[in-house]
């Protein structure tokens, strides 16, 4: 029993990761149609300044914000180059970003090289419900939550988050009523940035990260995302911290080297189920 | 005319290759209601887009003197927010900034919306959605108003409704109102000038009572066959209510294209 909830609580910070991965996907995906496949690269760059910072003597926080930073001038440079050039279709945008995901990895090895590196996190375990687990891990979770509130006010309440509402309500009317699409694609951007860069800072210290971790981000961020049909936050969300409890359940209960194939056999389910309901895949990746 | 707030001249404007208006002239002067007729495919709509930059001429110029905002053909709401978050993004542009976004006129000038405000813009009839539309397009404050296909699938009685607030706008607030219609007769019966145009070009021009007279007009607007809203265009996108991008639409140019000059009042 104590082993289930520290399992549990273990799988909603690794889905926590998960989940912040999938929103950055959602934000950047309604506002722009475009799918990023760069979006793992945001946690990779931003876990590794967070690294190099922390080594070279920079606090904790400050180190941390640098990532997430870094993370969201990467997103803003992605953007640009996928969207920058007027009437550049989703399509076209989905492979660049595939692209400079790569290219990514070329720039972290160069920097960083290509052993995995962490940092330490809330040092020592905590003890939930008899369960002990790192303490990490109450840390992630409790940054998180905080975090959805404020993305969800921020697109609900203010009037630039209603603007990039606009844009994945109506691109057309958004135009009509003088929004600059493009702009706000890149701030799609920067934000879809800013919170991969986050998801690396804060799941670095429980788990390391080589510069090809943003494969396994990317299929469980996608595969939460992918669960709302791109477009809703509050279903990655969800989605992405059901993925992590699952995925630990799987390597507890059962073996540690199914983790990935949860995520792919799930997002599978999701697009098989939405294909035959919805017709063809054009639709839901429109 | 008074001294004009909008004046195109020699305006062309091709699709890939394809010519859409072909060295149109027009203006509207201050407080002016003009109608602009035409059937489906004639050019009308991308006279809108033009207008308001979305589409960059090949040629010719557009002068607007103060401000210009459209109420686009189809309503195209943003389906999924609420009506008073459609009327906050009308202001986007709006010079005065927060205060600009301030949705309360509105409701004082179009009271039909009041009941509204909470219901998703895309819960709303046709009708509902046409005068969201309207309050929107008010929100930036414009001199005249682009209205692009008025009373398409509206019923009689919300288009008089709509008819009554636009000619309300007009004498109350000296809104000049450039009326884009499939019915030519309304069109004709609410403005003082209107323009036929006809693929591309401005067939005929004039005051409004003359062209209703003349007989080329009876003939192809007024007579038995007028187009009943049947073309590709129509059916596309009428009670669809936003959520999503019509197909080939155009994704090029913010605001500032070329030979768009927006000058403040
Ligand atoms: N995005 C586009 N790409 C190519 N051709 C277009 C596009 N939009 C309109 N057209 C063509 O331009 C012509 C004028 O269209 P439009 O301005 O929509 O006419 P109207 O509003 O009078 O019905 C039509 O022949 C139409 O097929
Ligand atoms: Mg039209």
């Amino acid at each position: 029993m104590s082993d289930l909830l520290g399992y549990i609580v273990t799988g909603l910070g690794i889905g926590a990761g998960f989940a912040l991965v999938a929103s950055g996907l959602v934000a950047i995906y309604r506002v722009t149609r475009v799918v990023n496949f760069a979006q793992g690269a945001f946690a990779v760059l931003a876990a590794m300044l967070t690294a190099s910072l922390l080594g070279s003597g920079v606090p904790h926080g400050v180190a941390e914000l640098g990532g997430v930073a870094l993370g969201a001038i990467t997103g803003l440079l992605v953007g640009v180059v996928a969207i920058g050039r007027p009437g550049t279709s989703p399509g076209t945008s989905l492979i660049v970003t595939l692209g400079l995901g790569v290219l990514a990895y070329a720039i972290e090895i160069l920097i960083w090289g290509d052993q995995p590196r962490s940092y330490p996190g809330v040092p020592g375990v905590a003890e939930v419900g008899g369960a002990r687990l790192q303490a990490h891990y109450l840390l992630i979770v409790a940054v998180t939550g905080p975090v959805f509130a404020v993305m969800a006010w921020f697109f609900a309440r203010t009037d630039l988050g209603k603007a990039l509402s606009a844009c994945a309500s109506n691109r057309y009317a958004a135009q009509v009523v003088g929004i600059d699409v493009r702009r706000m694609g890149l701030l799609a951007f920067a934000i879809g940035g800013a919170l991969g860069g986050l998801a690396g800072v804060l799941t670095t210290p429980v788990q390391q990260v080589t510069f090809d971790s943003d494969v396994a981000l990317i299929v469980n961020g996608f595969a939460a995302a992918v669960l709302g049909g791109l477009t809703r936050p509050g279903v990655a969300l969800a989605g992405g911290l059901l993925l992590g409890v699952a995925q630990t359940l799987v390597a507890g209960y059962g073996g540690g080297a199914y983790q990935v194939e949860v995520a792919l056999v799930l997002m599978l389910t999701v697009m098989i189920v939405q294909a035959a309901r919805t017709g063809p895949v054009a639709e839901t990746a429109r | 005319m008074s001294r004009p707030v909008v004046e195109v001249t020699g305006l062309t404007v091709r699709y890939a290759g394809a010519t859409a208006l072909d060295g149109v002239d027009l203006a509207v002067g201050e407080g002016e209601l003009v109608a602009l007729i035409g059937a489906n495919g004639a050019g009308k709509s991308t006279l809108v887009k033009a207008l308001s930059g979305l589409l960059r001429p090949h040629a010719g110029t557009i002068t607007v003197r103060g401000r210009l905002a459209q109420v686009p053909e189809g309503r195209e709401m943003f389906g999924d927010l609420t009506v008073d978050d459609n009327l906050r993004l009308g202001g986007w542009r709006n010079p005065e900034g927060r205060r600009g976004r301030d949705t309360s006129p509105i409701y004082e000038l179009l009271p039909e919306l009041s009941d509204l405000r909470r219901r998703r813009a895309g819960s709303l009839s046709g009708g509902q959605q046409q005068m969201v539309a309207i309050g929107r397009a008010l929100m930036a404050r414009p001199d005249i108003l682009v209205v692009d296909e008025l009373s398409l699938g509206l019923a009689p009685l919300v288009v008089t409704t709509l008819v009554g607030h636009l000619r309300t706008l007009n004498t109350e607030r000296g809104l000049a109102v450039l009326l884009i219609e499939q019915n030519a007769r309304l069109a004709l019966d609410m403005c003082e000038r209107a323009y036929v145009l006809e693929t591309g070009r401005i067939a005929l021009h004039g005051a409004a009572k003359d062209l209703a007279r003349d007989p080329q007009v009876t003939a192809a607007y007024l007579g038995g066959h007028v187009e009943a809203g049947g073309g590709l265009e129509a059916g596309g996108h009428v009670e669809v209510g936003g959520g999503q991008e019509a197909g080939g639409r155009l994704e090029a140019g913010g605001h500032a294209s070329g030979g768009h000059v927006e000058a403040a009042t």
